[in-house]
Order: structure tokens, then C-alpha cells, then sequence
């Protein structure tokens, strides 16, 4: 993991892009983990069909994410001398195997490490100076100089060893002359976190869980710096009910979670839609349903953001579409919690969570989030008031003269209990108009394309969507994109506008049940017959089976409307 | 309020929102208001500057019957809410209040990480041993042989004992009081909410109309005679030992209160550095 981060860190500075991908066995910490990294001189938000090259420290346990790391004949696998052949199952990849004296380089080195030989080596075939490799590791040293001058050593010695493999290295890649400006290193929990804070977020509650942990981990020691607090609640249970107290108290407040947390968390997130408190929760996805797989990646909780609680519950489920997107999603889902007086869940995932990735410094998107405030000693001031946009100005605590008791039981518009029906309708109704009639503005979705054949998705999977989309295009195959950023509430007449002339759509997500396509389809009349392509994590959906999927799919639209 | 009113001293009266409680007649959560109302009178909070905040039950209801901000939330989350709100807005005095049920069964877990992580508030629990809202069920406070339609014959389970609990937790300030003693449960509550940290204050309150023998509690009660301490062994011993009839501050001690520094020395701008290239 660490040869792999400086790999990345060295290639950003070489001027290029890259995205490194955390993937590991069944354990959470420790253990056998693999880094998988892909570079090259554009923005990248999926991982290639294939790998040019594995390096191996070691060989145990790689069955255990093997399929994850697909090669071909053009691909290298590098081992160490002293571990024996690479498995037969990488090897029928047709794929050239070497063996490097990668520890027997180490040894006598005192404080050197193996996995410097192995960033040295991989460097180099990628294509990177010698100088670069170096500079990330100085830059990263926390130890004893002497030690650094050992990995120095060895480094360079891991370099020289890809002198020797002409004719079976990959093409390495061209070193651009110039570094593009505005370039961030980023994963995608940190900027989640960072969007936060962006927004305005000064309170957060929070209980460890993978794969979302860094995304509190980060913001613990940035809040302190901010004047803002995170507080480590001794369950989810507590870490929702923490953020919709600060939150009522009028600090922008979050949580970050996964499945299981968020499933704690039904029944208060109910709470903070009846007692319309603004909050935001982050659930960095993975694999499902229960514990299920908690360091691999998985779209499969959209159901129950959407649908998953009781009583008729409006709220904001937003998804960011790449990792730099994660910054600005979980930033506009506080601005908009904040002016809707509503829970906005975020469905990131591990993919994006875990991932590091250069990418082009996401917009600034102005201004911190706003709360519709009551002003002090509002005469018959009603905190649930029945307003023409449903949102009704929130008193906060300290100010004189607006006092109100916020309640989860349903209520008058003054905030008192009542089971009578007109007041339970106009509520339902309220809280319902408030996130309806919404203007969103174009951030609902990125829309991309003319075509009359359609790929909707979310999340995640739009970066190896939009790179088929591509590489469709060059085989003279026209597909439009409909990423969607704000799944609830869904806007049907945007939808309608993204989708005018368009004949059929095809619906691409990463879960085993087709969660995106049954829900477009209970609240929309899709065009044509509407399919869907998804398949569970943690596999990874990539560009080329997409590619080949899309040609297929468009070939059968194709002499469908010939027939027709 | 006008300038005024803010000028004259306010009275319990002012505390109380008017609103007719859904309580029985001769519950004693009615005397726990009062108490709660004449606390914040001695204390002469102005009634925005106080939070309530309580989750699911009969005397969950409390914020709503006072003038003060309210939150009246899910069922065993009031700490955790009123945590959230005193740790991110500490300039405003917060009384998280509920019952037996809500505070030492489904939020069972919140009250011990309440009592070890100290936060300035104050914790009151109108125990009447009884689940009232529902119609008479065991609580956790409830006798093992008390009968009733959910456990016939008795749940067989022995009774929590919050106040020993509270005290191996690590809460800084434990008190008992009585519902029928509303001056003197006044005293305690605002000296609770004086006392820095975490203060909890167990009230027994009769329900009548479940647990009609708890009207001879009235008879039962009796103000301690000891001084508090701020010795939790002496504390403990004083705790184990009662007959659950003492009423008085129990123990008052002095551990670092839950507080982090607030000043920004950054920006959000000034963030941006740690990702840019």
C-alpha cells in the first residue's frame, strides 16, 4: 500500500493523472492487500479491463482477490526469486512471468524495505525519471536519514531492473513536458470530509465503521482546527441522534457511515424528517446485505435510501459521480439539507471512499450552506408553519421569543402533538412541497450526449460508463449519459428534458437486484423498454465488457427499429 | 418578552408553556415540572437560554409544558440528542428528562456513555418503575414479581439500580428526589444543573394509575440526614445500603468536565493545501 501511494504521489508529480485502488482479502486490517493503480495523462475514474503489470512481494493468499486483477498476454507479472513460480491461475493469462531478486536486494541494507525495490521497478516501467521516485519518498520520510538513504539505494536498484526486460516490459507511458495546474491528490472519504466543512459543517458524531471511517478520521483533527468538534458516539444510534441535536441547536452537522450504521439509523433519520432538522449522513457503500463485505465496493444500499423508512418519509438521497465529485456532492447535499430543513443521505461507496486519485481541483462552489431562520420575538410565531414553499422559518435555541418544542410525533403547526387528520395531511404535505418544489438547478445530473439510445446510472459506476460511452463513439456507436447526482427526490421533468428523443435506455449499476432501474421505474415512465445492466460488487464494472455490452445492446435497438 | 419582563425576576410561572399536560390526574410528573420550573426560577435562566430534551414516554412530554426550547425526540435517544446540542451550542443549559423505560432499557447504553463522558448537563429520570405509555409493562427499575399482562407472574428479572450504575459510570453528580417533595426536588434540580458535568438526578414519581401503591411513597420518603461527598466509595456505600427512600444529593464530585477548544486557527481555504499539487 505504501509503494503504491508513493507510486501515485510520484506520478502526480511527473505531471500525470492516476487513481490508486485499495483492495484486500477478507479481513479488514492486516493482511494480504493489493494496491492497483492506473496512470496516464487524463483525469481516470475507473481502472482499465487489464493490468500492464503485477508485482508481487509474495504470492500467499492472492486467490483471494486474484479475479480483481484481471491480465492478458500483453501484461507482465513480476515476482520475487525466492517465492517460487507465480500462480497457474495468473499464468493462464498468458501473461509473461520474471522473477527479480526483489528481497535479496534488501538484505544487508539496514532499514531498507522490499516494497522500495518494488516502487523503483514499477516506476521505471511505467515510465517515470528515476528523480520523481526519489522526491516522493523524501517527501514522505518520517524516519532516521540514514534509513532513507538505504531505500534510497534500493530504490534505484529496483530501477535498474527494468533495464533488463526489453521486449517483455509494457510500453511505458510518455512524461508530459508540462504538469496541468489545478491538480489535487485526494481520496474520496477526504473529500467528502472536506466538502463538509466546504458547506459549513462544524458538528460531527461519529462511530467507526469500514469502509467510511476516513472520512471521520480526516475531519477530526480539520474540525478542531475550525473551532467545529467531532465527537465519537458510542453507537450509531447515538451518533444520529447527536447530529440532529447539534443540528436543532443550528450547527450544520454530519455523520459518516456505511450499511449496517445507516440501518441503526433508520428511525432517527424518520425524526429528523418530521421534526424537519437538516442533517447529513454519508454512506460510503459496500458489499450486502448485514456485515456482508466491508472493504469492497457495492451500490446497493440505494433501495433503502430511497425507500427505506417508515411512514411516508421525503428526503434528499444525492451520489456523488467520481471522487472529486465527492467534494462537491457531499458539499451541495449540506446546502441543500440546510435550506430544506431535511436529512440528505450521500451514497458514495468504497470505490470512491478508498480510492486515491490526481484529479482537476473540484469547483468551488460558493457560500456556505443557508438555514431559513425565524427572527427574534416573531409575534404567533409557528415553527411548522404551512408556507407556499413548505419550508417554515426555524427558530434556534437562545433566541428570545420564538420558543418551540420540535417533535417527532406528528403535529400542529405550532409544533404541538396532534393525531387529527388535517393536521397530519398538511404535514405530509408540507414536508412533501418543501423538497418538491425545489429549484435544483443543473446539478441534478450530468447529462452528456445527442443520441436517441440512452445509459442511465449513478455513483460510482459513471466513470467506467462515460469511458465505454467513449469508446463506443470510436466504434461509430452514439450513446447519450444520464448520471444521475440527485436520485431523491427524482425530478421528473428534468428527466423528461435529459431523455427528449430518446427511443430506449439502458440502466447500468453495481448491485445484484437492479435497484436503480425498479426505482426509476415505480416513479417514472421510462422511453421504450427500459433493461438494466448490473451486477453485484465486488467486482468492478469495466469499460470494456460495458463497451461490448453497449455495442450488443445498441445492435438489438438497432434492428428492432428495423423491424418496426 | 419585552425589556421589561426581562428586567423583572422571573417565576416558576414563567417556566411553564400552559399547555395541558396528557398526564393523569395525580401523576407525579406533574410535581416534576413544578420542580423543574421553580429549579430554573431560583436559577433565573432566561426560558430561550434553557434547552428540555426528552425521547418517547409519559414524561417524555415534559418539554413541550414548559416555555423553554424543546425537542421531544425517539424513544432512548434523549442523551444523545442533548449531548449533540450542548456540545455544539454549550452556551445554552440543557435538562435531557424522561422515564424509567426510555432511560435504563432502550437507551441503556446512552446512559452509561452520558455518565463517563461528562458533558455539562443535567439528566432527570421520573422513575415510576412501571412502561405507563403502553399501558402497564415492566421496566427495568420494575420488581421481579410485579405482575402484569406482558410478564404474568412477574418478569423474574431483578430491578436495575440506576443510581449505583451512574455511579460506577463515572456520572459527576447523583441525586435522588420525589415528585410530592417539589420544593425540595427544585433544590436539587438546580443544583444539578449548577454542578459542572454530567448530573443526574433520579426522581420518583408515582404513577397512579398503574402502580396505585405507589401513593404511599409520600410516607416512605425522607430528606438525608448525611452530607453530600465527594467520595465515591463513601458514595457507594451510602447508595448499596439505603432502602431507596433517602432523598438528597447522593454525591457531588469534581472530574474533568467533557469540553473541547473551540478557537479556528484555520480556514477552509487554508485546507486546500493538504490536497493541491
Amino acid at each position: 500500500m505504501t509503494a503504491g501511494t508513493l507510486l501515485l504521489d510520484a506520478a502526480a508529480r511527473a505531471g500525470l493523472y492516476g487513481l490508486m485502488v485499495r483492495t484486500s482479502g477478507p479481513q479488514i486490517r492486516g493482511g494480504e492487500a493489493a494496491a492497483l493503480l492506473r496512470l496516464g495523462p487524463q483525469p481516470l475514474a475507473t481502472l482499465d479491463d487489464r493490468f500492464d503489470m503485477l508485482l508481487a512481494i509474495d504470492w500467499q493468499n492472492l486467490h483471494r482477490f486474484a479475479d480483481e486483477i484481471p491480465l492478458g498476454p500483453a501484461s507482465l507479472i513480476v515476482g520475487d526469486s525466492g517465492e517460487g513460480e507465480a500462480p497457474e491461475a495468473l499464468l493462464a493469462s498468458g501473461a509473461q512471468a520474471v522473477a527479480l531478486p526483489l528481497k535479496k536486494t534488501v538484505k544487508g541494507a539496514t532499514g531498507a524495505w522490499v516494497n522500495m525495490v518494488a516502487l523503483g521497478f514499477g516506476g521505471a516501467i511505467a515510465g517515470l525519471p528515476v528523480e520523481v521516485l526519489e522526491e516522493a519518498l523524501r517527501a514522505s520520510w518520517k524516519r532516521n536519514p540514514q534509513a532513507l538513504e538505504a531505500n534510497l539505494t534500493v530504490l534505484r536498484q529496483g530501477f535498474a531492473f527494468a533495464a533488463g526486460l526489453e521486449g517483455k516490459r509494457p510500453q511505458p507511458l510518455a512524461m508530459p513536458a508540462v504538469a496541468p495546474a489545478g491538480r489535487w491528490l485526494i481520496s474520496g472519504n477526504e473529500a467528502a470530509g472536506f466538502g463538509a466543512i466546504r458547506a459549513g459543517v462544524r458538528f460531527v458524531a461519529a462511530y467507526p465503521i469500514t469502509p467510511a471511517t476516513e472520512v471521520l478520521e480526516w475531519l477530526a483533527p480539520a474540525l478542531t482546527r475550525l473551532g467545529g468538534t467531532l465527537l465519537q458516539a458510542e453507537d450509531e444510534l447515538a451518533s444520529i441522534n447527536m447530529i440532529i441535536g447539534a443540528a436543532y441547536g443550528g450547527v450544520p452537522s454530519l455523520t459518516a457511515t456505511a450499511g449496517p450504521g445507516l440501518a441503526l439509523m433508520t428511525e432517527a433519520i424518520g425524526l429528523a424528517v418530521t421534526a424537519e432538522v437538516p442533517i447529513v449522513i454519508v454512506d460510503v457503500m459496500r458489499g450486502g446485505p448485514s456485515t456482508g463485505i466491508p472493504a469492497k465496493s457495492e451500490q446497493s444500499d440505494l433501495s433503502f435510501a430511497v425507500d427505506g423508512l417508515p411512514g411516508d418519509a421525503p428526503r434528499l438521497v444525492l451520489a456523488p459521480t467520481s471522487i472529486g465529485d465527492c467534494l462537491t456532492t457531499t458539499e451541495w447535499a449540506v446546502r441543500l439539507a440546510e435550506a430544506l430543513q431535511a436529512p440528505a443521505i450521500v451514497l458514495s461507496d468504497q470505490f470512491m471512499g478508498q480510492s486515491r486519485a490526481v484529479v482537476d481541483q473540484p469547483p468551488a462552489t460558493g457560500g456556505t450552506a443557508q438555514r431559513l431562520v425565524a427572527a427574534a420575538n416573531t409575534p404567533g410565531y409557528l415553527r411548522y408553519a404551512d408556507t407556499p414553499s413548505g419550508i417554515s422559518p426555524m427558530a434556534i435555541p437562545g433566541t428570545p421569543g420564538t420558543t418551540y418544542t420540535a417533535d417527532g410525533l406528528e403535529h400542529t403547526e405550532k409544533g404541538i402533538p396532534s393525531s387529527q387528520a388535517t393536521d397530519h395531511s398538511r404535514q405530509l404535505d408540507k414536508r412533501e412541497r418543501k423538497l418538491m418544489q425545489y429549484d435544483y438547478g443543473p446539478r441534478w445530473a450530468d447529462v452528456e450526449g445527442e443520441a436517441d439510445l440512452a445509459i442511465i446510472t449513478f455513483g460510482s459506476t459513471t466513470g467506467a460508463v462515460r469511458e465505454a460511452i467513449a469508446r463506443s463513439a470510436l466504434q461509430g456507436v452514439g450513446l447519450r449519459l444520464v448520471a444521475l447526482r440527485l436520485l431523491a427526490p427524482l425530478q421528473p421533468a428534468a428527466l423528461d428534458r435529459a431523455l427528449a428523443g430518446v427511443r430506449q435506455v439502458l440502466v447500468v449499476e453495481q448491485n445484484h437486484g437492479g435497484q436503480l432501474l425498479r426505482y426509476l421505474r415505480s416513479r417514472y415512465d421510462l422511453p421504450g423498454r427500459a433493461t438494466g445492466l448490473h451486477r453485484p460488487g465486488p467486482l468492478p464494472l469495466r469499460p470494456g465488457e460495458l463497451t461490448a455490452a453497449f455495442i450488443d445492446w445498441a445492435a438489438v435497438q438497432g434492428s428492432r427499429e428495423g423491424r418496426a | 418578552m419585552n425589556d421589561m419582563a426581562e428586567s423583572a425576576a422571573l417565576a416558576a410561572a414563567d417556566y411553564k408553556s400552559g399547555y395541558k399536560p396528557v398526564w393523569c390526574p395525580g401523576c407525579g410528573d406533574y410535581g416534576v415540572l413544578g420542580a423543574v420550573t421553580r429549579a430554573l426560577a431560583i436559577l433565573q435562566r432566561p426560558p430561550h437560554e434553557v434547552a428540555v430534551v426528552s425521547g418517547i414516554g409519559c414524561s417524555s412530554r415534559i418539554p413541550a409544558y414548559t416555555s423553554c426550547y424543546g425537542f421531544h425526540g425517539v424513544h432512548g435517544r434523549a442523551l444523545a440528542a442533548g449531548t449533540g446540542l450542548k456540545v455544539a451550542r454549550p452556551d445554552l443549559t440543557v435538562i435531557v428528562a424522561g422515564g424509567d423505560g426510555d432511560g435504563y432499557s432502550i437507551g441503556g447504553n446512552h446512559f452509561l456513555h452520558a455518565c463517563r463522558r461528562n458533558v455539562d448537563l443535567t439528566y432527570i429520570v421520573m422513575d415510576n418503575h412501571v412502561y405507563g405509555m403502553t399501558k402497564g409493562q415492566a421496566s427495568p427499575t420494575t420488581e421481579p414479581d410485579w405482575d402484569s399482562k406482558l410478564a404474568p407472574g412477574g418478569t423474574g428479572v431483578r430491578s436495575f439500580h440506576p443510581l449505583v450504575i451512574a455511579l460506577a459510570a463515572g456520572a459527576n453528580f447523583i441525586a435522588r428526589a420525589f415528585s410530592g417533595d417539589s420544593g425540595g426536588a427544585a433544590e436539587i434540580i438546580a443544583q444539578a444543573i449548577r454542578h459542572p458535568g454530567f448530573s443526574f438526578v433520579e426522581v420518583m414519581s408515582p404513577c397512579v394509575t398503574f402502580r396505585p401503591e405507589q401513593k404511599d411513597w409520600k410516607q416512605s420518603v425522607r430528606r438525608t440526614g448525611v452530607p453530600e461527598t465527594g467520595d465515591p466509595a463513601q458514595a457507594a456505600r451510602r447508595i448499596m445500603t439505603d432502602d431507596g427512600f433517602n432523598i438528597g444529593v447522593l454525591y457531588a464530585g469534581d472530574r474533568p468536565v467533557y469540553a473541547r477548544e473551540r478557537a479556528a486557527t484555520v480556514t477552509p481555504a487554508e485546507l486546500e493545501a493538504e490536497f493541491a499539487l
